[in-house]
């Protein structure tokens, strides 16, 4: 499938953050912005949803919680009980730093699992490059066009107003 | 969130401390009085024994109805006795959160930080306790050091003498009187003179302008943190620690830190919100709310961390030495701080922790405020459990030292609201002013 994009290129993220909420505010609808480094308030500005991450990081959380106190008392209470420092078998203090680390380890892993397997990151990477200036120096601003590409002149106009320093159409193919 | 980019530029505002306000803190303070005289009377005519359940067995506990009151093994009477740990207990925990106001700025200023510009006058009027602070701890402890400190009894480190303690003679190197009091002037006199230097820098900004007080302020407060990282340290040996004489942990001076600086952190977070909501401090967001949550989040975890390194070596060796200190608290003296130890551990641990673990609840007003009332009431009372089982024992109540705690908090309010309004609420010509303005998380 090929999609016809306006590019706007920008050299400075005031002036794009600027951009993008007067764009938004002409009824334009932004397909995505890229940037060589995160950009404070950009979700904002761009009116993205707040991403669900964190709900999914707590439930890994609970989980390597979960598994790290079943391992421990399972292993050290009942499947080979050891009698450590005179300590009761199920010893919960002696547990706590096993519990943290797994607890840790499962979110962090989990985090990156998901999130590499929702942005479509994984197992490669399909998002397109529409402008490899933006992993260098410059924040590159795609607007989608439609068949035509007649609202393409009224785009640029719109970019150049606002601050881009160039205004490209391109085209790209997804596979 | 459409006019992220487009906020004005702070202006100068000035808080004015209304009549309202100083009558509540005036209430407050009087209603210290009233249920302090009511600890008093309670722990003098003996109603406390009933009250904080019968000390079975306890010295002295039963000798002591109508005028002669209960007598302690040594020392004063018990009245006094927690009078006097109190006002130290709460004289601590004051002072370590006044001084935390300078530690944050200072710590603002060396990672050249903008975010904090907006909060940065309330760190700057938390620090005005610190002089009284500093005048009452040598006050009480001239006055009171034998009932707060066991080293100073009579005679415990001379050989030969009935007092004599060897364990304690052997750090008399340290804990000996003059170089005790040279000491606690010496950290005082650290702490007051760079929270005078940072906040006349901050004045002569605002009116004068310019860089040059920006980077000797940055100057000013690296030296500083150097300075109070080995003050607070040792401050907390000197003065919390040493009242377990016999005792050591070398996490304590962490442990007593993390208590002061989440307090203090919790202690800005509030006043901002509660000057919000006064109509001050018009261009803080939740922006600035969220990232003093997150800090808030973090150094409750911190402190736990620190809280349960301490006791997890301690269980785990189980040395009679060390243990004793774990032993007082839990079930000791007929489980009298069981109860306390546990809410400890909840309120400054498992509420903030899963009360601000959302974004949300970090940019909401009102639960950032209960989590922060939450950690100051949590980190009084964990002082409370470092100081009084080795000082009162068993005897330690509620009445007197919630009283005394009030007190502390009215007249603390006072000044931290008169220094608060002597000057703009924002540093109108700091250079991050602006960043701080348009901070986003």
């Amino acid at each position: 499938m090929t999609k016809r994009f306006a590019v706007g290129i920008f050299e400075d993220e005031d002036v794009l953050l600027h951009a993008i909420e007067n764009i938004r505010a002409a009824g334009v609808k932004i397909y995505d912005v890229f940037s060589p480094y995160p950009v404070h308030g950009i979700d904002d500005a761009l009116g993205i949803e707040r991403s669900r991450l964190p709900i999914a990081a707590f439930f890994f959380g609970m989980t390597g919680l979960a598994f790290a106190l079943w391992m421990q008392i399972y292993m050290l209470g009942f499947d080979w009980p050891m009698i450590i420092g005179g300590k009761p078998h199920i010893a919960l203090p002696a547990f706590i730093p096993v519990a943290f680390e797994l607890t840790v380890f499962f979110t962090c892993h989990g985090m990156a699992l998901t999130f590499f397997t929702i942005t479509g990151l994984y197992p490669r990477p399909k998002v397109p490059v529409i402008d490899v200036r933006a992993t260098d120096d410059k924040f590159v601003m795609a607007i989608e066009l439609d068949e035509s590409s007649s609202q393409f002149p009224r785009l640029t106009q719109l970019l150049r107003d606002n601050g881009a320093s160039e205004v490209n159409q391109k085209e790209m193919t997804n596979k | 969130m459409a006019t992220l980019t487009h906020q004005e530029s702070a202006t100068a505002e000035q808080l004015v401390v209304t009549g309202g306000a100083r009558k509540t803190f005036i209430t407050i303070i009087v209603a210290g009085v009233v249920v302090l005289i009511l600890g008093l009377l309670a722990s003098m005519l003996g109603w406390g024994a009933a009250e904080h359940g019968e000390a079975a067995g306890h010295l002295g506990a039963s000798a002591g109805h109508g005028a002669g009151a209960s007598v302690h093994e040594e020392g004063s009477p018990v009245w006094l006795k927690r009078l006097l740990v109190s006002l130290w207990h709460s004289n601590v925990f004051f002072l370590g959160v006044s001084t935390i106001g300078t530690v944050f700025m200072a710590i603002n200023y060396v990672a050249y930080a903008g975010w904090s510009v907006l909060v940065k006058r309330i760190s700057e009027a938390l620090s005005a306790w610190i002089i009284p602070g500093a005048v009452i701890m040598l006050v009480v402890f001239l006055i009171g050091r034998h009932d707060i400190f066991h080293w100073t009894h009579e005679g415990i480190m001379d050989k030969g003498n009935p007092n004599y303690d060897s364990i304690i003679a052997g750090k008399s190197g340290f804990l000996n009187l003059p170089f005790y009091l040279i000491r606690t002037i010496v950290y005082l006199a650290i702490w007051a003179y760079f929270s005078y230097k940072l906040r006349q820098l901050s004045l002569a900004e605002d009116q004068l302008g310019g860089t040059v007080w920006f980077h000797k302020s940055i100057n000013a407060s690296a030296l500083f943190l150097v300075l109070y990282a080995v003050s607070s340290s040792m401050s907390a040996w000197d003065w919390v620690m040493s009242v377990d004489t016999h005792w050591f942990s070398t996490m304590f001076g962490w442990y007593v830190f993390a208590s002061w600086w989440v307090s203090g952190i919790a202690a800005i977070a509030l006043t901002a919100i509660f000057l919000k909501q006064a109509g001050y401090l018009k261009a803080l967001t939740s922006n600035h709310l969220h990232d003093l949550g997150k800090l808030m989040f973090g150094f409750s975890i911190f402190w736990t961390y620190v809280w349960f390194a301490q006791f997890m070596l301690i269980w785990y060796a189980n040395l009679p030495e060390e243990a004793v200190y774990f032993n007082q608290r839990l079930g000791g003296f007929e489980g009298h701080y069981t109860g306390l130890f546990f809410f400890n551990i909840v309120i400054n641990f498992v509420f903030p922790f899963l009360g601000l673990m959302t974004r949300d609840a970090k940019r909401q007003m009102i639960i950032m405020k209960i989590v922060c009332i939450a950690i100051l009431l949590g980190h009084w009372s964990d002082f409370y459990l470092m100081l009084m089982p080795a000082t009162l024992k068993g005897e330690s109540g509620f009445l007197i030292e919630i009283g005394v705690a009030a007190i502390f908090l009215g007249a603390f309010l006072m000044l931290f609201t008169r220094r608060l309004a002597s000057a703009s609420l924002i540093p109108v010509h700091h250079p991050f002013l602006d960043e701080s303005v348009h901070h986003t998380t």
